[in-house]
């Protein structure tokens, strides 16, 4: 079986994001794999173990998005590809899920291909879906658990807002997940020095046979969020109650309840 | 392109979520800003219809609804086929949707079948040369953008409690018209084996308020947990406990109970509680941090709440810098105590 992580390279969620000048930096913070895209990763290694399969990790991005590729090496994935190619500047989520879906192609018939919930940089959580979309393949969304794979079917625990649902799809399929797949296990020392010796190939999108897709969305403008003008009020007693009750007439006079 | 605006309701078993509404309410004003286009909304699902007769009082013009065997249950592909087909009728000037697990993938799988582009997760919205100009948190609010799409329909997926509900007007009325599903179920390639539904409770993106702990609320020393527990199932339970008194104030307030990531990660409360970068992003009216010092990633989930009380033992804490109110002491005391004085003041 053949199966497919599609991960992303961000700032680590700790970073100080600034905006000066219309610009988004965010200092000497790392770059790091994607948190979700650990439990993408994980939730592909365990399917590895349990089948028999291949995971192969792409990357759509710069250079240094070979970093996350060797972490995602270093866990455990058979073979990486960074997708690269300055025409891809400003690309929007549907040019990345059809840049995304012609790399899955060229890659050879893969049953599965595993995303993480959303990139904690622009938020969006809609890449595997529409990865799906331009496919054809279904997009199993939100899966906290795989219950059970053979060569044609999956079947999936997944979250909805009212709960859980079960579902059983047909493959090839897109498999979004969320943290409660499992922690994502930590590199191996044979990892890592494997991984450190990978030589990971890029692709143009000549060579995944391509025109550079069109994208529809613009940004005209970043901004820092407003800033909160507060003032912190501390709230100080002689007991737990009077503190309380002081804090009570407080929260009611800001007539938000 | 005609001078509709069309917007997709979400609903379980015959009530619409919340964020629905408000959805319908950004249509409106949408249609205000484009000079008189009129609003259609689209249900889909089993009772469909009655969600789509609602619709009417909360100010849709016209109200599309699917419901069909092979609609019963939510199946993405099923359910984006039936909106495709409409939106490509109707050639609308926008889509909107809220921001709901389903709304969310209706609207990546819709920008793929109709070449457009999405305008996601927005918590503003205006008309700028003839386009909708949206705002956007990025960097879970650490920064904001601007967005724009240059095709159409432009899909916009609204922000919960970003939009206000519009005013049910109960003498509006009008007949929803049935739209045909569009799969057969033969080509649906998904099949829902079964349900379970969540514990209950208020969710967190629709609470207007939230009470939040973090690790903190494992560590009354005034508990005995019962004999036979291990250490870490004895730590387990006093921050259970934790949680329960935190849950009795959220119950005086009509809220939900959040939690930092640290607490979910040590196994406290489960993943749906977490509020942060890597949980959600809430803005209720009021959020009432409780043992959580306010790392970066938590405050991108939390801070545009807007009044925050934080009650923490450690005056350096973090979060009193974007607190109103502060509290430095022992929340097992200060939380019951403002429980009791909150129940009192509302004459619960």
């Amino acid at each position: 079986m053949k199966i497919i992580v599609c991960i992303k390279q961000v700032p680590d969620s700790a970073a100080r994001i600034v905006v000066e000048g219309g610009q988004i930096s965010w200092g000497d913070a790392p770059a790091i794999m994607n948190p979700w895209d650990e439990y993408a990763v994980e939730a592909a290694l365990v399917q590895k173990d349990a089948v028999d399969a291949d995971v192969a990790v792409i990357s759509v991005g710069a250079e240094s998005a070979k970093e996350a590729l060797k972490t995602a090496l270093a866990m455990g994935c058979t073979e990486a590809i960074l997708i690269s190619d300055p025409a891809l500047a400003g690309a929007d989520s549907q040019a990345l899920a059809r840049t995304l879906a012609a790399a899955i192609q060229k890659l050879g018939p893969a049953e599965l291909v595993f995303f993480g919930r959303q990139a904690i940089d622009t938020d969006l959580g809609v890449t595997a879906a529409q990865t799906a979309r331009v496919l054809g393949w279904p997009a199993l969304t939100l899966v906290s658990k795989v219950d059970s794979l053979d060569s044609s079917t999956i079947t999936v625990e997944r979250s909805t807002e009212e709960g859980r649902q079960v579902l059983e799809s047909k493959l090839p399929a897109v498999v979004s997940v969320g943290k409660d797949i499992g922690e994502p296990r930590y590199p191996s020392f044979m990892g890592i020095r494997k991984a450190a010796k990978a030589v990971i190939p890029t692709w143009s999108l000549a060579d995944l046979g391509i025109e550079t897709p069109k994208s529809h969305i613009r940004w005209p403008a970043v901004m820092s969020p407003p800033v909160r003008d507060i003032t912190t009020e501390m709230i100080t007693g002689n007991s737990p109650q009077e503190i309380a009750g002081k804090l009570a007439d407080k929260i009611l006079a800001e007539k938000v309840l | 392109m005609s001078n509709k605006i069309l917007v997709y309701i979400d609903q379980y078993q015959g009530t619409a979520l919340p964020a629905s509404w408000e959805a319908l309410g950004a249509g409106r004003m949408l249609t205000n800003l484009y000079g008189g286009a009129s609003l259609v909304v689209l249900v889909a699902g089993e009772r469909s219809k009655e969600v789509a007769g609602q619709a009417f009082q909360y100010g849709a013009d016209e109200a599309l609804f699917a419901d069909h065997a092979t609609l019963a249950d939510y199946r993405a592909e099923a359910y984006a086929a039936v909106l495709v087909k409409v939106a490509r009728e109707l050639a609308p000037l926008a889509v909107l949707l809220p921001t709901t697990l389903r709304g969310r993938e209706l609207a990546a799988m819709s920008a793929i079948d109709l070449d457009s582009g999405i305008l996601a997760d927005v918590t503003a919205l205006e008309l700028q040369d003839g386009k909708v100009l949206a705002t956007r948190q990025i960097y879970a609010g650490k920064a904001l953008s601007k967005v724009v799409c240059d095709a159409l329909p432009q899909i916009i997926t609204t922000r919960g409690r970003a939009f206000e509900k519009p005013t049910v007007d109960p003498a509006r009325s009008g007949a929803p018209t049935q739209v045909p599903a569009v799969l057969a179920e033969a080509d649906i390639p998904t099949k829902i084996l079964s349900h379970a539904a969540a514990d209950g409770g208020v969710s967190l993106g629709d609470a207007a308020v939230i009470v939040s702990g973090g690790r903190g609320v494992a560590n009354n020393p005034n508990l005995s947990p019962p004999t036979g527990l291990d250490d870490k199932q004895a730590e387990i339970w006093r921050a259970q406990q934790g949680f329960k008194m935190l849950g009795d104030l959220a119950g005086v307030l009509g809220g939900a109970v959040g939690a930092s990531r640290a607490a979910v990660d040590a196994g406290y409360i489960p993943y749906e509680h977490q509020v942060g970068q890597t949980g959600k992003v809430v803005s209720p009216n009021l959020y009432i941090a409780c043992g959580i010092s306010g790392a970066i990633q938590h405050q991108a989930g939390m801070r545009s709440s807007k009044v925050i009380v934080a009650i923490n033992k450690d005056p350096e804490a973090p979060i009193f810098k974007l607190a109103r109110f502060g509290v430095v002491g022992d929340l097992y005391t200060l939380v019951p105590a403002l429980t009791e004085a909150l129940r009192l003041r509302l004459g619960k």
